[in-house]
């Protein structure tokens, strides 16, 4: 396989990594002032993402810096291109980020309230526009000769993007309302099963409408099996979720994440950044990417440390791994 | 202002906010792990209880480095497009290595030491605030790795084709004489600002009379490290000065504001310039001490910045070369200060706790209290000098920052994202400093209610 086929595969792996794992929490973030009844209830739910949600936040940044080594066209382009909305996932992420840890420094209802209003926005605002800006990629954007975007705000507003942000706002709420199910006891704990159910009709119609629409716009014969796997598992995970199987249900979610993302990049290989306004200008894999070295350095890199890091992440969810329950947090 | 100028702005407030808690992070983690250590190893609950109320406050600056950090890892592709596209082979390449090198480390690590207090065993729990300690210096590793490489760009090609640098020796940009002296530089600062951070808050409570004991300890902790790492700054700045006369001849000649070539060069202690910085209208020298700083030789010839100038223009053509004097001249002498201040502090405070002794005197508690500013005024300065001193080039010799910013966003996208980040940074530097206050003066923790409120089906108290 050629080093540019590694890189894109990779840098399409970091952002399922992102997406399964911040899905989650961006959805206990939503979730937050909906299904948190009183502060026990939202503490619990802040602490069963609390030891994880800043190490899924880190595949952002690490897919951030890999496709900035190993694409730096794609890298310039999209974020320079994509500057606004950008900036509002940042600033988003900033104030979720120091909410979670300013939260609890204060006893006071009114700053807790703001800081959970905080959580909520911060973790809405960045679920709807990663899919907003993933549906413009895979559609294509304006971009001229020289590889910059020439569009505005407004061009990626469109109604085929927005229906994307919906899809990752859906899921990853229904991904968060599951992993609330399988991770908390009691009341809260049906409470976030009851949540699934009730939204999983919504989400299951906006995202087949979503992919359906991508297979026949933007789609190949191979994403037929993976747009219908996706579909597959979203609806498994519904199932489990009715029958209470919550471990299964949270697999079926997550599972869907990785399909649909994964369908994106296959939607979109060869071009990393097609362009709307002539397919010469379009970013490819060969003409965004790094030299061979550099190419071939990471991969080293990659190879090495990758599996290392997958390792201690997976035993921090070993370790945390029992529910939290309201009786002993009341105290 | 074009979007150069607002992107300059930008980019200088953003990383110079972002690096008030980065090196108080990489120091205060050592530092944490180190009472750890020392509780793990003695057994004495009062390093424990050190541990506690320092790594709250660690915590809580920690939170600040992550969510400002994140803006610096997209505004290259946001502002700097060209500089992005045109560096990416190389810049981006430790870029990604401290991601996944550093990042995942840190920010894994300290989620197990926060939610680990009572499910780990002790050891275990020991080592993950060391590996958390490791992963923040590991990533001051990688940046400065990446911002040498624009200082003195080293291991790579201009590929003809393309005009575009390309990678050609990794082991060149990871081993850059230039990243070898700027890291312990780095490092050694960051110690002084976590040492200046005990000093002064141990000053605070030792100043009411409130556990003597600890906070003893915790300001003889913090004046040893402050003048230990004091003299290796001092010393690695030596070395650095060294370097940047070879590698940057006209950022050491700004530094002085020496306009013409000289031999013996002095060391210009108070100099004022006219406002354009091209000539020198008075100014106080202490003879042979800049060619010494320079070059080591009392005697060595330091080129001026009219003589570079011309030097330049013949080398790349017409422009001009010369950094901005005032900001370069005055930010290079602010570091030396403060940092000179700091270590002054700390020896007088090791003198005044000699041998048991608690200081007495108000006047040194309220100047420990005032000093925690100074390293990181010290920092600030230094980073200001040495990228302001690098200019007109993002990376020395090779691509101007005029050349460097996106060439597809306008003012009003940069004014919005300006003002959006100075407003946001500004409220929260309010609410960061309250909150850690009121941390300082609740003081450390008491261990016995702590032990009956932990349960182990809770990680912990913390949110």
């Amino acid at each position: 396989m050629e080093l540019t086929t590694v890189w894109f595969v990779l840098i399409g792996v970091l952002w399922i990594g992102y997406f399964v794992l911040e899905g989650f929490d961006f959805g206990v973030g939503v979730l937050l002032p909906i299904l948190g009844r009183d502060n026990v209830d939202r503490r619990i739910m802040i602490n069963a993402i609390g030891p994880v949600w800043d190490g899924n936040e880190v595949w952002l940044l690490v897919a951030g810096g890999a496709t900035f080594a190993a694409f730096p066209e794609w890298y310039a382009t999209l974020f320079s291109g994509f500057y606004l909305p950008l900036l509002l996932i940042l600033l988003a992420l900033i104030i979720r980020g120091v909410a979670f840890e300013f939260r609890g420094k204060h006893d006071s209802d009114r700053w807790r309230r703001g800081w959970d209003r905080a959580i909520f926005w911060g973790s809405l605002l960045p679920a709807f526009l990663w899919g907003v800006a993933f549906a413009n990629i895979v559609a294509g954007v304006p971009i001229n000769a020289q590889h910059i975007y020439t569009g505005n705000l407004f061009t990626l507003l469109n109604p085929y993007a927005l229906l994307g942000g919906l899809v990752t706002l859906g899921l990853f709420l229904l991904h968060g309302a599951v992993f609330l199910s399988l991770k908390t006891g009691g009341d809260l704990r049906a409470r976030a099963r009851a949540l699934a159910l009730r939204t999983s009709p919504a989400v299951v119609a906006v995202a087949a409408a979503f992919l359906v629409i991508t297979q026949i716009m933007h789609g190949k014969p191979l994403t037929w099996a993976t747009t219908a796997l996706a579909a597959g598992a979203l609806i498994g995970g519904v199932v489990a979720a009715v029958r209470g199987r919550e471990g299964w249900a949270f697999t079926g979610t997550a599972v869907t994440i990785v399909l649909a993302t994964a369908t994106l990049f296959l939607d979109l290989w060869p071009n990393v950044m097609p362009s709307s306004t002539s397919p010469l200008y379009s970013l490819t894999v060969t003409n965004a990417a790094s030299s061979p070295y550099t190419l071939t350095v990471m991969t080293w890199v990659a190879a090495i440390f990758t599996p290392v890091v997958l390792g201690y992440q997976a035993w921090t969810y070993w370790v945390f791994r029992k529910r939290l329950t309201r009786t002993p947090i009341a105290q | 202002m074009d979007v150069l100028d607002l992107s300059r702005w930008q980019f200088g407030i953003t990383t110079v906010y972002h690096f008030i808690f980065v090196p108080l992070t990489i120091g205060m983690a050592l530092l944490v792990a180190s009472m750890q250590t020392a509780w793990h190893i003695s057994g004495n609950e009062t390093y424990l209880r050190m541990t506690k109320f320092f790594g709250k406050l660690f915590l809580i600056n920690f939170a600040m480095g992550v969510v400002t950090g994140i803006v610096q890892e997209f505004q290259f592709g946001m502002n700097w497009s060209d500089y992005s596209r045109f560096v990416g082979d190389i810049f981006g390449a430790p870029l990604a290595m401290e991601g996944l090198l550093a990042f995942f480390l840190e920010s894994t690590f300290l989620g197990l030491w926060i939610f680990g207090w009572n499910r780990l065993p002790p050891r275990l729990h020991l080592a993950t605030i060391w590996l958390a300690a490791v992963g923040t210096t590991l990533s001051a590793y990688f940046i400065l790795a990446a911002n040498s490489w624009m200082q003195h760009p080293v291991g790579y090609r201009i590929n003809p084709e393309t005009n575009r640098a390309e990678l050609t020796d990794i082991w060149a940009v990871l081993t850059n004489s230039t990243t070898l002296v700027t890291f312990p530089h780095v490092l050694f600062g960051a110690f002084i600002t976590a040492a200046g951070f005990l000093i002064g808050v141990s000053a605070w409570h030792l100043a009411r009379g409130r556990e003597v004991p600890l906070f003893r300890k915790a300001m003889r902790i913090g004046l040893a490290v402050s003048l230990a790492s004091g003299i290796a700054v001092a010393a690695t700045g030596d070395l650095q000065a060294r370097l940047m006369t070879e590698q940057q001849p006209m950022k050491m000649a700004a530094a002085e504001a020496l306009y013409e070539t000289s031999a013996p060069a002095s060391f210009s202690l108070f100099t004022l310039g006219t406002p354009d910085g091209s000539e020198e209208l008075w100014s106080l020298r202490v003879p042979n001490v800049l060619s010494f700083m320079a070059t080591g030789d009392l005697n060595g010839s330091v080129e001026g910045i009219n003589d570079l100038q011309k030097e330049y223009v013949a080398k790349y053509g017409p422009g001009d070369y010369r950094p901005s004097i005032p900001v370069t001249y005055w930010t290079f002498r602010l570091m030396i200060g403060f940092g000179a201040l700091a270590s002054l502090l700390a020896l007088v405070g090791l003198w005044l706790t000699r041998k048991g002794r608690t200081p007495g005197s108000r006047w040194f508690y309220r100047a420990a209290l005032a000093a925690m500013a100074l390293p990181f005024l010290a920092n600030a300065a230094g980073w200001i000098f040495t990228e302001m001193g690098r200019q007109p080039w993002s990376v020395y010799g090779v691509l101007r920052t005029a050349a460097s910013v996106s060439p597809g966003v306008n003012v009003p996208t940069v004014a919005i994202s300006l003002a959006a980040f100075t407003i946001v940074y500004a409220v929260l530097a309010v609410i960061t400093a309250i909150i850690m206050a009121r941390h300082v003066k609740a003081g450390p923790p008491d261990l016995t209610a702590q032990k009956e409120a932990a349960d182990p089906t809770i990680p912990a108290l913390t949110y």
